[in-house]
């Protein structure tokens, strides 16, 4: 079992600015636990989560540090604020072993989504755009170009993200098998994590 | 926590800028020193992904002169010790860094790289 996250370091006014973690960061790191002994067999070298975190708030890493309590490694940790993967498109090619998006997968206007992230503000969390795909949409393009051989995707979405033709899409495009490792309901929500992984991986 | 094992995957990524965009150069930068596990089995798993030219011009920039300038073929503990150092150790925790092609600046500050762009920016 990994131990619940302690909180106590955050002040009023974090809670304004940055999305605590909720029933979406839970059913994540279940997903991760769920799936440890595959993790661990991938020695991964190289993991990479993409979060909504904001600055240096501990917990828009939390997936690294489950990572590395469940692999048993001394993962070193970084965190760079950028957009999704951009800076690292370059040189990160088929090198990730472990990619993870907990995405802002909320169905909203595209508009809404569009000034969330333009004014960085906390609605950038979860405003997902038409189908609350919009901000996911742009990573599963670069998906392909990142995942080393044996590499892992884990993807958080909910129900109205259409997650049938999600897979159909990486398959298709990508030859990227999925299956859905949890699903959940959550108030209104009904919560998935997805794992991609290539076709006829070695 | 910019260390050098995370500045060895990071290119300029602004409009227009995709060739000489990488690796972005220091500037004014402050630097921690804070041990870390030493771990071979990893390290020797990562070398493969490291740019090597980067990671040792990264290195001598920042003062560390201990990695040779040709990868070696036969890894020992010193330079596996060496190497740990260098990626895992040295922190740098303000100044910032510099595309080599565009100029753009990111900064870095409490440790923490800022590579967001502005709209205009944008690729």
């Amino acid at each position: 079992m990994i131990p619940t996250p302690d909180l106590s370091h955050l002040t009023r006014d974090d809670y304004d600015r940055v999305y605590e973690p909720a029933e979406d960061t839970f059913i994540l790191l279940d997903a991760l636990e769920e799936d440890a002994e595959e993790l661990r067999a991938l020695r991964p070298r190289l993991s990479l989560e993409i979060g909504t975190g904001h600055q240096n708030k501990v917990w828009s890493m939390l997936p690294g540090y489950v990572l590395a309590a469940l692999t048993h490694l001394q993962i070193p940790l970084e965190s760079v604020t950028t957009y999704l993967a951009a800076p690292l498109l370059k040189r990160v090619h088929h090198a990730v072993d472990i990619l993870i998006f907990n995405p802002p997968y909320v169905p909203t206007y595209d508009s809404e989504s569009q000034e969330a992230q333009d004014g960085k503000d906390i609605r950038g969390s979860w405003a997902g755009g038409t189908d609350g795909m919009r901000i996911t949409d742009i990573l599963l393009e670069c998906v392909d170009g990142l995942l080393s051989p044996r590499g892992r995707f884990y993807l958080v979405a909910v129900k109205e993200n259409n997650i049938p033709e999600l897979q159909r899409r990486m398959r298709e495009l990508y030859d990227l098998e999925s299956k859905i490792i949890l699903q959940r309901r959550a108030g209104r929500e009904h919560l998935h994590v997805i794992c991609f992984m290539r076709n006829g991986r070695p | 926590m910019v260390r050098l094992i995370t500045h060895n995957l990071l290119a300029c990524h602004a409009k227009g800028c995709t060739t000489n965009n990488f690796p972005l150069q220091f500037k004014d930068v402050s630097i921690e020193l804070r041990e870390a596990e030493f771990n071979a089995d990893f390290l020797k798993g990562l070398l493969p992904r490291i740019e090597w030219k980067a990671l040792v011009d990264a290195a001598r920039q920042l003062g560390d002169t201990s990695l040779p300038l040709e990868q070696p073929e036969m890894v020992d503990d010193e330079f596996l010790k060496n190497l740990h150092h260098v990626l895992l150790e040295m922190h740098i925790e303000e100044g910032a860094m510099v595309c080599p092609n565009c100029s753009h600046v990111y900064a870095i500050s409490n440790g923490i790289p800022n590579m967001l762009l502005s709209e205009h920016e944008i690729a």
